[in-house]
């Protein structure tokens, strides 16, 4: 009796409570990112409590449409998607909508009309470039620093943000110049096979004072041609690049990189926190929330970066 | 009992066992938004899966039916963003076009007497690489016409009846009548049985077969239009596989992949026991999305041995009565 008591004051408590059950759409698993996306947002769901239904759409938008409808039949009290492609959601969103249940998007956006979905969760590639190099402003050596620039897959959107941020980071420091950008694909691969090149234009890198790279991936690529070179990474040629992936942190402890700016993976936790937020108070947030781009140095214990992230799926 | 029925009588028994499983897990299952969603969702699968079935019982495979949705839907896409076409015009171009290109397929393949499989495999890479001759990205498709196209009858409970998945169901009737009631459908069992036989017994082959291979090209066109309603734009990359997705649901659907014998309504079944399976491993949640292929694997695997053990069983029946 005594338990039946306390089990219904617990049920009294737990109505109004924020979400319990939140569907989440994931693209796939084409990247080691979007695979430390999907582990980070079961982890964070687990720390809320929860209750996360995921469904993978391997890389189809006729199946993430039908997971949407099978969320909304199911009655769910919210909905997270990260969209293949931006195009086609209206209908799907309108549904959800009148069902009245808020749609958060992750990462990548949709063409839809705002009032569509509850906000949208992701980073801000230029923003990323821009704190790339606002560190090359501050940690350059003195005087005139010449840079390398690795850049992404040409024409893609984050090589193009990536690219135009770093710009903007530097301006205003006349003694810092970009002189030699290339594609290397964000592969170590193309990274490694560009860089020679950079070297052997460069006088043997002795003309380089640092590299920027639109991934980390180029930049490991990067690091192995400069050793290879015999030139001291790090040390001789300081090398910033993007996304904070578990082997970058090796490289920063070994003292091979200097820094890299993180495109976290956690999308779900401002996600989960703006439901929360809507759903037991009613705050509508903004419809767009900017994730963090945080910058790792070497003073900032590359190891236990690499622990907290050598398991995510990487 | 004819021994030919039994592949549908297991169909649809899979079918509700499936289902009552579902419903005593997730009671939410047996609502008719799960219903409507079945019909819309699979909309596309359903029509692509009655042209693959003509197809099939005749023998035959059509391997270019998911490249012909991709471009179909880029086709719609691109026409109505650079001409002042109104969408039925568009859609009756198309289905000329897609009709059209079946019908080249029948044709070289009972003209050079050439295997299925090769000529849809060279029409696939023609209609994907086609889909990206016109765009390599995604096409938004804006116009008011389709605001109509995508109307739905609210179904008691909040389901939708929605137009495209209307007339999936309409197309099941008409792929019925086509193959179980016309003299088409009697020639189209007749080659799937072997096509000497067929000549012999005055079955004009070469026609039929431009026809069976149109009627295909037909339906996938059909399939890309409402492929087009329910994405609400035209992709290039979209619906890659779907040819073998089909292949699959007439298999579980009970037509003999050889040819000859099956059922238009057990692909029906075929296409939403496949649709089944999806939505209760969105239930549930935890189940990884590719657990819906290893089932289909299962299905696929349990029916073609059915159907072995079927034949055998025939031949025994018929070595006795001789």
């Amino acid at each position: 009796m005594k338990e039946y008591v306390l089990g219904a004051a617990f049920a009294v408590l737990s109505t109004g409570a924020p979400a319990q059950t939140i569907g989440f759409s994931q693209i796939g698993s084409e990247s080691g990112w979007r695979a430390a996306e999907t582990t980070v947002t079961q982890q964070e769901a687990e720390k809320r409590g929860i209750d996360l239904r995921f469904s993978d759409a391997q890389q189809r938008q006729e199946n993430q449409i039908a997971a949407i409808r099978s969320y909304v039949a199911q009655g769910v009290d919210a909905i997270l998607l990260a969209p293949v492609v931006a195009t086609g959601w209206d209908s799907v969103l309108e549904e959800a909508k009148e069902a009245e249940i808020p749609v958060v998007l992750l990462d990548r956006r949709v063409d839809s009309s705002e009032d569509l979905y509850l906000t949208a969760v992701g980073s801000d590639l230029v923003h990323e470039g821009e704190v790339a190099g606002q560190w090359l402003v501050d940690n350059k050596p003195e005087g005139e620093c010449r840079v390398v620039e690795l850049q992404g897959t040409t024409g893609s959107s984050p090589a193009i943000d990536r690219a135009t941020g770093f710009r903007t980071g530097i301006e205003g420091s006349d003694d810092i110049e970009i002189v030699r950008s290339q594609t290397g694909d964000f592969t170590r691969s193309g990274g490694k096979e560009v860089m020679e090149s950079f070297l052997q234009a460069e006088g043997g890198g002795d003309n380089i004072c640092a590299l920027y790279a639109h991934n980390d991936d180029m930049a490991l690529g990067a690091i192995q041609a400069i050793k290879e070179a015999g030139i001291d990474p790090g040390d001789d040629i300081l090398i910033v690049s993007i996304d904070a992936v578990p082997d970058i942190f090796l490289a920063i402890a070994e003292g091979d990189a200097n820094a890299t700016v993180e495109l976290t993976p956690n999308m779900a936790g401002p996600a989960f926190d703006a439901l929360d937020a809507y759903l037991t108070d009613g705050v509508a947030p903004t419809k767009f929330i900017q994730t963090e781009s945080a910058l790792y140095t070497q003073g900032d214990d590359p190891m236990a970066e690499y622990e907290a992230r050598k398991d995510l799926g990487y | 009992m004819n021994s030919r029925v039994l592949p549908l009588y297991a169909t649809i028994a899979i079918f509700l066992v499936a289902y009552l499983i579902c419903y005593l897990q997730f009671p939410a299952m047996l609502s008719t938004r799960v219903i409507g969603n079945l019909l819309t969702d699979n909309a596309y699968l359903g029509l692509v899966g009655v042209g693959m079935t003509v197809v099939i019982l005749s023998g035959g495979i059509d391997l270019s039916v998911g490249s012909v949705i991709a471009f179909a839907g880029v086709f719609i896409a691109v026409m109505l963003r650079d001409t002042g076409l109104h969408p039925l015009a568009v859609f009756a171009l198309l289905l000329a076009v897609t009709s059209a290109f079946g019908a080249a397929m029948g044709g070289l393949i009972h003209g050079l007497a050439m295997p299925p499989f090769i000529v849809t495999l060279a029409g696939m890479f023609l209609a994907r690489g086609a889909s990206y001759m016109l765009t390599i990205e995604s096409v938004p498709i804006d116009h008011a016409f389709y605001d109509v196209l995508r109307s739905y009858y609210r179904m008691p409970g909040g389901g939708r009846l929605t137009l495209i998945g209307v007339t999936m169901l309409l197309a099941v009737v008409v792929g019925i009548i086509l193959a179980h009631r016309t003299r088409f459908g009697t020639a189209v069992f007749a080659i799937g049985g072997g096509a000497q036989t067929a000549r012999l017994m005055g079955v004009a082959v070469g026609r039929t077969t431009v026809l069976i291979y149109a009627f295909s090209g037909f339906m996938a066109g059909l399939s890309g239009i409402v492929f087009s309603i329910y994405t609400g734009s035209g992709y290039p990359l979209a619906t890659v596989g779907t040819e073998l997705t089909a292949i699959a649901t007439v298999v579980i659907g009970g037509t003999i992949l050889t040819g000859g014998s099956g059922y238009v309504f057990g692909t029906l079944v075929g296409v939403l026991t496949m649709g089944l399976i999806q939505t209760y491993i969105v239930f549930d949640g935890s189940l990884s999305s590719w657990w819906t292929k290893i089932v289909i694997g299962v299905l696929l695997l349990l029916f073609i041995l059915l159907q072995k053990g079927l034949l055998i069983l025939g031949q025994r029946q018929r070595s006795k009565m001789t």
